[in-house]
């Protein structure tokens, strides 16, 4: 087998393989970026107004509460199914990619909204009537008091759902995107061998969530010290 | 006339009464200790006057001004006027002694963050932590960052101070360090609240003192009232269980 990927190595790296997998590894590169930056805005937003106790959000927060709850549990792939099919339904003509994109950005909200809810929650109620009885608003409290402190409960979880989510967004390939899954694929299918085309696969995912892990890293170092006494 | 007022105060925990009918006033400069078993509403009546729980009926006037607790901008300009100090201190874990003090000041009055941290200094000087001001709170001893609370609310420059329970956390050895404190206040002539169980000082500091059972004020006088010729059998019983030991 050896002998064999040495064989085919120059020829599955030739310049439109290499290409190939560049652009598959850009659609992956761009749709975990999208979950995870447009997935963790929306999910602070979402999180910190299902917080509120504004009785005119109630409604709002309602369709939130079943927003994160059904998503959460309803499997990736049959998110796509049923983003592609309402794209049809409403007759909006959109890319594969752009339905995935919005796929993803479905999931990541929806999951992160309950990290960062389950972070704002660990810091303690009395951090909030300190606060409010020193006149500090929802949104200054939120800023300067309760985010800095819940970004240690809120990093680990939330890194660890991104790189989990870079692996899921494979599952794009189910309705045509080209991203790496798909292309692994279809150059095993052109005839390389299997272990040096998901090998590739493999590092280039590596190359993707290895540096993101570093980052939550240093996020949480930046973020959240631990102190010693 | 009386600085504040309350009359008929009610208040409750969901379908729980813990205030029933407070009335009383308090002049400016008076220091107003609150006594009484535990769960008799004297920590809920300083969330009350500070609108961490509005009341659920009743008047309280501020210099003569009814408040409306359901309303944001009286709560804030309540709570402009009136800080409160926390039995667990409640400092914000995230910032250094020093931040603390000014955070408020400087956020929420919008002071320059110069003049705020000069007065902070000052503060915390008083209370004998000058030399704390880079440490977080999970560094200090309970005693150090009470004293950090009271000075974070003394920041604000408020007219009033609610101390609900200052010292009930604190190791006996530190109590001492925080009554010191308070003292000092007292001397500045500031409107004090007090909720205690420390009753020598109590007897030692207050003008006023209220005892409170079961959501009602049931009595109140000079310390030497309550304290020698309680005259509600349930003062005595309260004042003859605790003066035993």
């Amino acid at each position: 087998m050896l002998q064999q990927i040495i064989d085919q190595a120059p020829k599955f790296f030739g310049y439109y393989n290499v290409l190939f997998l560049l652009q598959a590894f850009a659609a992956t590169f761009l749709l975990s970026l999208a979950g995870c930056v447009l997935g963790f805005a929306l999910g602070f937003v979402l999180a910190v107004t299902r917080r509120t106790a504004d009785w005119r959000l109630a409604p709002l927060r309602v369709v939130m509460i079943v927003f994160t709850e059904a998503f959460r549990r309803i499997p990736f792939l049959v998110t796509l199914m049923l983003v592609f099919f309402a794209f049809q339904a409403l007759k909006l003509d959109v890319s594969m990619f752009a339905v995935a994109l919005f796929s993803v950005c479905l999931i990541a909200t929806a999951f992160i909204t309950e990290i960062v809810r389950a972070g704002l929650d660990s810091v303690h109620r009395n951090q909030w009537d300190a606060a409010a009885a020193m006149n500090f608003g929802y949104l200054e409290t939120l800023r300067y008091i309760v985010v800095p402190q819940a970004w240690k409960v809120m990093l680990p979880p939330a890194f660890s759902f991104f790189v989990l989510f870079i692996k899921d967004t494979a599952l794009a390939s189910q309705i045509g995107v080209v991203e790496l899954t798909f292309a692994g694929k279809v150059l095993a299918n052109k005839g390389f061998p299997a272990a040096l085309t998901f090998g590739t696969v493999l590092v280039l995912y590596f190359v993707l969530s290895w540096p993101l892990a570093r980052f939550g890293r240093w996020m949480g170092v930046k973020l959240a010290p631990t102190r010693t006494r | 006339m009386p600085q504040l007022e309350l009359v008929d105060i009610r208040a409750n925990y969901g379908d729980l009464a813990v205030l029933e009918r407070v009335t009383f006033s308090v002049e400016k400069g008076e220091i107003i200790s609150l006594i009484g078993p535990s769960g008799s509403g004297k920590s809920t009546l300083l969330r009350v006057l500070v609108g961490l729980l509005p009341p659920a009926a009743g008047t309280v006037r501020l210099d003569g001004q009814a408040v409306d607790y359901h309303s944001k901008a009286a709560v804030r300009l309540v709570r402009s006027r009136m800080a409160i100090v926390f039995q667990q201190y409640n400092l914000f874990q995230n910032m250094s002694v020093l931040a603390n003090v000014t955070i408020a000041p400087v956020r929420v009055k919008g002071q320059p963050a110069a003049e705020a941290e000069a007065y902070a200094r000052k503060l915390l000087d008083r209370v004998g932590l000058g030399h704390k001001l880079d440490a977080y709170p999970d560094q200090l001893s309970g005693g150090q960052q009470q004293r950090v609370a009271i000075a974070r609310a003394l920041a604000l420059r408020p007219e009033i101070v609610l101390l609900d329970e200052v010292t009930s956390a604190l190791d006996p050895e530190l109590v001492n360090e925080v009554l010191d404190v308070i003292r000092l206040l007292a001397a500045d002539g500031m409107t004090i609240f007090f909720v205690s169980h420390e009753m020598a000082f109590v007897r030692e500091v207050s003008s006023k003192v209220f005892f409170m059972d079961k959501g009602h004020v049931v009595e109140s006088g000079t310390p030497a009232q309550i304290f020698d010729a309680p005259r509600q059998p349930r003062t005595r019983e309260f004042v003859s269980k605790i003066l035993r030991h």
